[in-house]
């Protein structure tokens, strides 16, 4: 994935920091409580939500098992229609591909639409090392790329800013982009928008190549789809002369006909939209009429390899509605930037350490960003059980195990630094499967109950720092009644 | 009827009052109580933590202790939830990774017949009123498992409801997580203490004396959030409200 996130630190140091500032906290609890609710009441309106639901994850999984035929279709399809495919296996290939087509158009600038693949892939750093600058047009990723941030959302990159702060990003910033802003801005949102309206607008006039992502592609005709709620990404789909589409080889739905169910799930989800505004739908070149070139790169970078996993494939269904990250508790308190990558949330803490391994501290700890508490499995629309691939992937980390990687099958060895947790699981289990034992221990906590601290040393400091831990009562359960049940059941 | 107790091992070891309300309550309500003296632990903590092999001998113990009873009650949504969701899919996963089918069939037996302990008085017994006295105001936490994985629903707000003396007054936010999640309290303990004192602050708000669930993990890191925040409140397993009487008050 993107070169931008590599030696993040583990997910429980990047979050030590978020969970103390709290005007992080409080723009993220207040943004994802609003659409949360609205979420609650739009899915509420459709009385066939279940059948949705599981449609949407049949129709998915089918599409995975069959991915290689999908895809030929998809590439014959494409390829008719006027259109060039183009494959890539890994983020290098496809920035290359990228960079080589703007190249040819003897272009410097690019205009873009919010498209997670090329955040992952890290192209607009690629570009820029080639001389060539891309702008983002989705107002959100507008604001994190004018101050050099990060996207902390799926859907609302920007969701961890507040108005303030976003006027003043454009006061400082809007300038050295291009139109600045206009004098004496204030942070209504009105103003805000067509501060933005106007800087853009120049940019979407000037540009001769686009840049686009794709929620879906249609096998059976080589339709690409973006939804979006500001227009913006439906000029950068229109005006310039060349269109490259950059979309993950999951993208693809069989036919036309599935759309149904994902136009009707995906905006409920998301935005708590009936319908999103604007759906913008294209299919190869049409004379005079949009762009007159059109090149679709997808790319792997891990997918493959990922659906080889029979419990970690159904990520691979995600249609990044972002409603787990609304709802996740973790996520609301540690913010986007802990999770280290363009997916944030419950979904990125199964899809990279799937897509990159888990070898980097951070893909390592990212299984580990969920109390399980199962609010994201509930809320998504394709169904995908999260807290099962989570705790898979746990497996993985202190385990090991098979995995494909590149498409060959490697042996992974346990990940270092569980070597004491995995005395003390395997110390425990043999004191579980031993009664006595465990009996023994209990009653030697009982007896030395006065001198238990109620803080902890070592790793039990984390518990401690900020809980108070309960009492040893003078007599566990199994003492009692024995004491006063003893004749009636015999101990086993 | 006769049941068996399987109590878990967090109860066991730090909250045998709960046990005892258990067996005070079922003995009540005419069920004849045993407690097999083998049993352990369902293995949750190895399993979420990613020991899956470790937890495989601790679900074939527990379907050895309890294989021969009827009906096996426990008053914990997360240990309820462990043997009726994953036992299911340990089995299967033993069986894929070519180990046969004598884990997936013994853990199929004792699945159907474990009941947390208010699906137990509800669905079982079909009682909703237990002849329980409590006069405090008490707010309900529905802990993520019971609600998400058991799928516990009204059942202990109905229990707690016909309670004689008791206010049930709403919990802001109650079905969001308090932050426990068994090895997550110390992998991620900043989060996880945000998580419990945002609850904390939650169930203050409401004025209650006693926040109630039906887990006492929760109940450990909810409780022991609330006396470092010097709120007040208690936290009570839901089995010693129902188990408290008129003649025999619970505090
Ligand atoms: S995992 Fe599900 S809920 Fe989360 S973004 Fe993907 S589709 Fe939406």
């Amino acid at each position: 994935m993107s070169g931008t996130f590599v030696g993040m630190p583990a997910f429980p140091a990047a979050a030590h920091e978020a969970v103390r500032n709290p005007t992080l906290r409080g723009n993220l609890r207040h943004a994802t409580h609003t659409i949360r609710a609205k979420r609650e009441k739009a899915v509420a309106e459709v009385s066939d939500w279940a059948q949705l639901r599981e449609a949407g994850r049949r129709i998915k999984d089918h599409t995975l098992r069959h991915l290689d035929r999908y895809l030929v279709q998809l590439e014959e399809s494409v390829t008719a229609a006027g259109g060039t495919v183009h494959w890539a296996v890994d983020a290098d290939e496809a920035n290359r591909i990228v960079a080589d087509l703007v190249k040819a158009t003897g272009e410097s600038e690019v205009v873009k639409v919010k498209s997670m693949a090329t955040q992952e892939i890290g192209l607009n750093e690629a570009l820029e090392a080639e001389g060539i600058r891309a702008y983002e047009t989705d107002l959100a990723e507008l604001i994190v790329q004018l101050c050099e941030d990060r996207p902390s959302h799926i859907l609302v990159p920007a969701i961890h800013r507040n108005r303030g702060e976003i006027r003043d990003i454009f006061v400082r910033e809007m300038g050295e982009w291009g139109r600045p802003a206009p004098e004496g801005l204030t942070d209504t949102p009105a103003e805000l928008a067509e501060a933005a309206r106007l800087h853009l607008r120049e940019k979407f006039l000037r540009a001769k190549v686009g840049i686009s992502g794709a929620n879906f592609m249609v096998a059976e005709t080589g339709t690409l789809v973006v939804v979006e709620s500001e227009g913006n990404g439906r000029m950068c789909l229109t005006l310039p002369e060349t269109l490259i589409s950059v979309v993950g080889i999951e993208k693809i739905v069989p036919a036309w006909r599935d759309l149904e169910v994902f136009l009707q799930t995906l905006p409920r989800s998301s935005t708590a939209e009936r319908m999103n505004p604007y759906t913008s739908m294209w299919t190869g070149t049409a004379d005079e009429d949009g762009p007159q070139n059109f090149h679709l790169v997808l790319i792997d970078n891990g997918r493959t390899d990922t659906l080889a996993d029979e419990v970690g494939r159904q990520a691979l269904r995600c249609i990044r509605c972002s409603a787990c990250l609304n709802v996740c508790p973790v996520y609301e308190r540690a913010g986007g930037h802990a999770y280290g990558s363009v997916y944030p949330g419950p979904i990125g803490a199964i899809l990279s350490p799937q897509l990159r391994g888990t070898a980097s501290e951070i893909d390592a700890s990212l299984p580990y960003a969920s109390s399980l508490c199962g609010a994201c499995y509930e809320v998504c629309p394709v169904a995908i059980d999260i807290p099962e691939v989570l705790v898979h992937l746990r497996e993985r980390v202190v385990a090991g195990g098979q995995v494909t990687r590149n498409g060959n099958k490697v042996l992974l060895k346990p990940a270092k630094g569980h070597a004491a947790e995995r005395a003390a699981m395997r110390a425990a289990r043999w004191a579980f499967a031993h009664p006595g034992a465990l009996r023994g221990g209990q009653r030697l906590a009982s007896r030395t109950r006065r001198f238990h601290p109620r803080t902890l040393p070592g790793p039990g400091r984390a518990w401690s720092g900020s809980r108070d831990l309960p009492p040893v009562p003078s007599e566990p359960f199994r003492d009692w009644w024995q004491r006063t049940h003893g004749g009636k059941d015999g101990a086993k | 009827m006769r049941v068996a107790l399987f109590l878990t091992c967090v109860n066991d070891t730090l909250y045998p009052d709960t046990g005892r309300a258990v067996v005070k309550l079922l003995t009540r309500l005419g069920v004849e109580v045993d407690f097999p003296m083998a049993q352990t632990c369902c293995g949750q903590a190895h399993y979420n933590t990613g020991y899956r092999r470790e937890a495989e001998p601790l679900a074939r113990h527990f379907s050895d202790v309890f294989g021969e009873y009827e009906a096996i009650v426990t008053p914990s949504g997360s240990c309820g939830a462990m043997v009726r969701e994953l036992y299911p899919r340990m089995g299967a996963r033993a069986r894929a990774e070519g180990r046969g089918s004598t884990l997936a069939t013994a853990l199929a037996a004792v699945v159907p017949k474990t009941y947390e302990l208010t699906e137990f008085l509800v669905d079982v017994l079909g009682v909703t009123d237990v002849g329980a006295y409590y006069p405090h105001r008490v707010t309900y936490h529905p802990t993520c498992h019971g609600l998400r994985g058991l799928g516990l629903g009204d059942r202990p707000r109905r229990l707690l409801e016909a309670v004689k003396g008791l206010e049930l007054v709403e919990l802001p936010g109650a079905d969001e997580c308090c932050g426990f999640g068994g090895t997550f309290a110390l992998k991620n303990s900043d989060v996880s203490a945000a998580m419990g004192a945002d609850k904390v602050r939650n169930a203050e708000s409401t004025g209650a004396e006693v926040l109630c669930a039906a887990d006492n993990s929760c109940l450990m890191h909810i409780g022991g959030t609330m006396t470092r925040l010097r709120t007040g409140m208690r936290p009570v397993h839901i089995a010693e409200i129902l188990a408290s009487t008129e003649e025999e008050p619970a505090l």
